[in-house]
């Protein structure tokens, strides 16, 4: 089977993908491999007397040293969940609960993932303190007011590597240092960056990192939790069984997702830079070419510090969902959150202090393993089209056009 | 969300789309919403000395079914009297594009619109009527 397949478009009328973020297709190596473990060795990793069970656990081992290998850790450090979110919980949760008679604080970022943040206020209602620290205008946050942050009290501090909406990377490595000096458990959420950008756990003095499988062109539904051994972190367990994953998340392990996100890892570390260098040309590619077409096109969030595959980008004066029903043939997602009944825009981007009105105005454009130059070609002159379309219907654009300041207005907000 | 094959046209093809002169004889403008809020339509329609809506242009910033609903009743007023105009009901533009229930506060912005832009060709006229007066 052809790699150059996957991701592409079996019906000619799909769009193309541009989504990268969301999801990414299984890479055809990943799946090839992860076949025969749904079929002729279909045994259980934990059963112990006979060949079914010696070889499936053979390659959960296996898949464990290529996910330690992709960020430098040891393979017992690695323990197999559902994907990032639980193990974003099992990390908040498990360090808050373990640590709870001691330390009752946590902190974290105002754009982190829902699910961290989600996480920090459920355990806000079991009485814990938490922090959501602010973000600069580039999307990164100020080491100092980190600093500042820590007390005596602090368990455990969750900052993301790189953003989901905005693909920014916060500057790991001395937050690591920070919570170590401090001696508060630093974990990250690395949903977006394992694959994507050098990760040593070591280097960066990690303590707990959430990784998921969909997110670097393995199978979805399987993900991994880093937890440091030396010095030892504990927390404690949200699954309860059978003891598995060294009693922190029980569970009978799906071998055939758990091989998958190993080979998953194998390929991305494999091909990590040679790849990280081409997305970097395309991604530029993209934002040269729609600033080239567009007057009035902002960039959201930092460009160097940044993932390689991630543009975030407000064309004023077009509403972003607007904006996307008119890309029918690219899929992109909205960085307002419009689609939901809610007409807040996007919290990451409200975070950066990208006005409300900005903030309606934005697309996250994904690019991602399979995404050619041909793509991004036609996506640029695609969405260059629907905005030029779309500004003639604006009234907003008209007014900019009459030299009007649209904030001098005095609009009823509804 | 899959949407119906009427917003779908409006949106595709809009009807109506540009404005006249804010000073224009016989013209009202309504402008409603709010960019934060990610939807502004600017509706207008020109008012024959009869009292007949003889034209109607839009511009809309917003989603699909912001500029589907506004493009729909910039056709529906015309030709209509502006008490008739008047009585153009969100719940009749949602159902005719059969909008989701996330975006009924589309219909109703446009319904907004049009009540906007003859309260503004009103207010304009009756400073006319007082000048002429006068």
């Amino acid at each position: 089977m052809s790699t150059v397949q996957a991701g592409r478009n079996a019906d000619e009328k799909r769009p193309l993908y541009f989504d990268y973020q969301a999801t990414t297709p299984c890479d055809p190596r990943v799946l090839e491999v992860m076949i025969p473990w749904f079929t002729e060795k279909f045994g259980n990793p934990h059963s112990r007397n006979h060949t079914y069970g010696w070889e499936a656990e053979d390659a959960v081992e296996t898949a464990r040293e290529q996910v330690a290998a992709i960020i430098g850790a040891d393979a017992k450090e690695i323990v197999f969940t559902s994907g990032a979110t639980e193990s974003n919980n099992l990390a908040i949760k498990g360090v808050a609960r373990f640590n709870k008679d001691r330390k009752d604080h946590i902190i974290t970022v105002n754009t982190e993932h829902k699910c961290v943040l989600d996480t920090c206020r459920h355990l806000e209602q079991e009485g814990f303190k938490v922090t959501y620290l602010p973000v600069q205008a580039n999307g990164l946050i100020d080491l100092k007011q980190l600093e500042a942050a820590i007390t005596d009290r602090t368990s455990i501090v969750s900052v993301m590597a790189a953003n989901n909406e905005i693909g920014v990377i916060q500057p790991v490595a001395e937050i690591g240092a920070i919570c170590r000096a401090k001696g508060v458990y630093f974990h990250t959420d690395c949903a977006q960056a394992v694959g994507k950008m050098a990760l040593d756990v070591n280097a960066m003095n990690i303590d707990l990192m959430s990784i998921s499988g969909h997110k670097i062109y393995g199978p979805k539904g399987i993900g991994a939790l880093y937890v440091r051994r030396r010095p030892r972190v504990r927390l404690e367990a949200s699954i309860h069984g059978g003891g598995q994953e060294r009693g922190m998340r029980s569970g009978t392990l799906p071998t055939p997702l758990v091989v998958g996100i190993g080979e998953a890892c194998r390929i991305a570390k494999a091909e990590m830079d040679d790849e990280s260098a081409r997305l970097i040309k395309l991604r530029d590619k993209m934002w040269t070419g729609l600033q080239k077409k567009l007057p009035e096109v902002y960039l959201n969030g930092d460009l160097e510090h940044r993932l390689p595959g991630n543009l975030n980008v407000s064309f004023a004066f077009v509403e972003g969902e607007g904006l996307m029903m008119g890309v029918k043939d690219i899929a992109v997602s909205s960085g307002s959150a419009c689609t939901s009944a809610s007409l807040e825009p996007s919290y990451v981007l409200r975070a950066l202090g990208v006005d409300a009105e900005m903030a309606h105005t934005s697309l996250r454009l994904g690019l991602g393993r399979f995404t050619t130059e041909a793509d991004v070609d036609f996506a640029v002159d695609h969405i260059a089209d629907a905005v030029t379309r779309l500004r003639e219907l604006s009234p907003l654009w008209e007014m900019h056009q009459e030299g009007i300041d649209i904030k001098s207005i005095q609009w009823a907000e509804h | 969300m899959a949407y119906s094959e009427k917003l779908l046209d409006h949106y595709d093809n809009p009807r109506n789309v540009g404005s006249f002169g804010k000073e224009e004889d016989g013209v009202g403008t309504g402008l409603v919403g709010a960019p934060a809020c990610g939807d502004v339509m600017k509706l207008q329609i020109k008012v024959s000395p009869e009292g007949i809506i003889e034209d109607a242009k839009f511009k809309t910033f917003g989603c699909g079914s912001a500029i589907a609903s506004s493009s729909l009743v910039t056709e529906w007023v015309k030709g209509k009297t502006l008490d008739e105009a008047a009585t153009i009901k969100n719940t009749a533009i949602a159902q005719e594009l059969a909008l989701p229930p996330v975006k009924i506060h589309c219909s109703i912005l446009a319904e907004d619109a049009v009540k906007a832009a003859i309260a503004d060709y009103r207010s304009k006229s009756n400073g006319l009527h007082k000048k002429a007066a006068e």
